[in-house]
């Protein structure tokens, strides 16, 4: 699925990245805890976390995610947002919450990976 | 590669938002090395996590970083409170990391067994309060 399309599903607003909006983006991953992002780290391309510091860009970096998604309308200080565009990553901001976030992509086929 | 390489970073304790800058950059070194991404990933992840111990645990340390043709050999060194129990410290989900680290995102108690499942091999000396190394490989 393309992140626009995922950016439309959610009603996103797009903080970063317009440009890289027709990549696709197969495998999601939500979490709070970024050692629990960390411990599976195959195949991820997207995070959806309610978590807003550079750690989430950090941990993003380490695993080549492409897109993160903050859920909960809580958004990200200038500095986080900085490091991710210097690093190419497609930040969206959703006002819905994880379990509805996460319940609207599987609904339009999104899976966890393996 | 003919020759090793080695690198050299010192962390600072006191800045949690900087706290992955040197793992970032040997990220960023091995890529333009055009070492395996798969061996990128494992080095990545298991060097941040161990960046991130020394930042909320230790206040900071050194992490040497050598390169060779068939390995990469991490050396994580810091002066902090050192280990008690490491065989209760690897235990997934043993954390002493204060609720402040938690609401960071860190402090699931899940960074050591990371640290061991991405490395090939990895080692703890530890003794409280002198210090901790950790040394972990990831072979090429
Ligand atoms: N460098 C270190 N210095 C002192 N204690 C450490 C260090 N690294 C880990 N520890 C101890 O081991 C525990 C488990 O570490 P870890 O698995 O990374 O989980 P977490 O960092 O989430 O607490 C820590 O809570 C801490 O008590
Ligand atoms: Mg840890």
């Amino acid at each position: 699925m393309t992140i626009r399309k995922i950016q439309e599903l959610l009603d996103a607003d797009v903080l970063l990245g317009n440009e890289l909006l027709d990549k696709n983006a197969d495998f999601v991953f939500s979490s709070d805890m970024m050692s629990d992002v960390l411990a599976f780290a195959d195949e991820q391309s997207i995070l959806i976390t309610g978590l807003c510091n550079p750690q989430v860009v950090r941990t993003a970096e380490m695993l080549d995610i492409i897109c993160i998604i903050f859920v909960r309308g809580k958004l990200p200080d200038a500095h986080t947002l900085e490091m991710a565009k210097e690093r190419k990553i497609v930040v969206l901001g959703t006002s819905h919450k994880m379990f509805t976030t996460c319940g609207i992509l599987y609904e339009n086929g999104l899976r966890g990976g393996a | 590669m003919a020759e090793n390489l080695t690198f050299r970073y010192k962390i600072s304790g006191d800045d949690f938002t900087r706290a992955g800058e040197a793992s970032s950059n040997v990220k960023s070194k091995l890529k333009q090395m055009g070492v395996d991404n798969n061996a990128i990933r494992k080095v990545a992840i298991a060097m941040y996590e161990g960046e991130i111990n020394m930042v909320i645990h230790a206040n900071g340390g050194t992490i040497t970083v050598e390169i060779s043709s068939d390995n990469i050999h991490l050396v994580l060194a810091d002066t902090g409170p050192g280990i008690a129990d490491i065989e209760k410290a690897m235990r997934e989900g043993y954390s002493t990391a204060p609720e402040e680290v938690r609401s960071l995102g860190f402090g699931a108690g899940m960074g050591l067994p990371n640290m061991k499942k991405y490395s090939d091999n990895m080692t703890i000396e530890s003794v409280v309060g002198v210090g901790t190394t950790v040394t972990m490989d990831i072979h090429l």
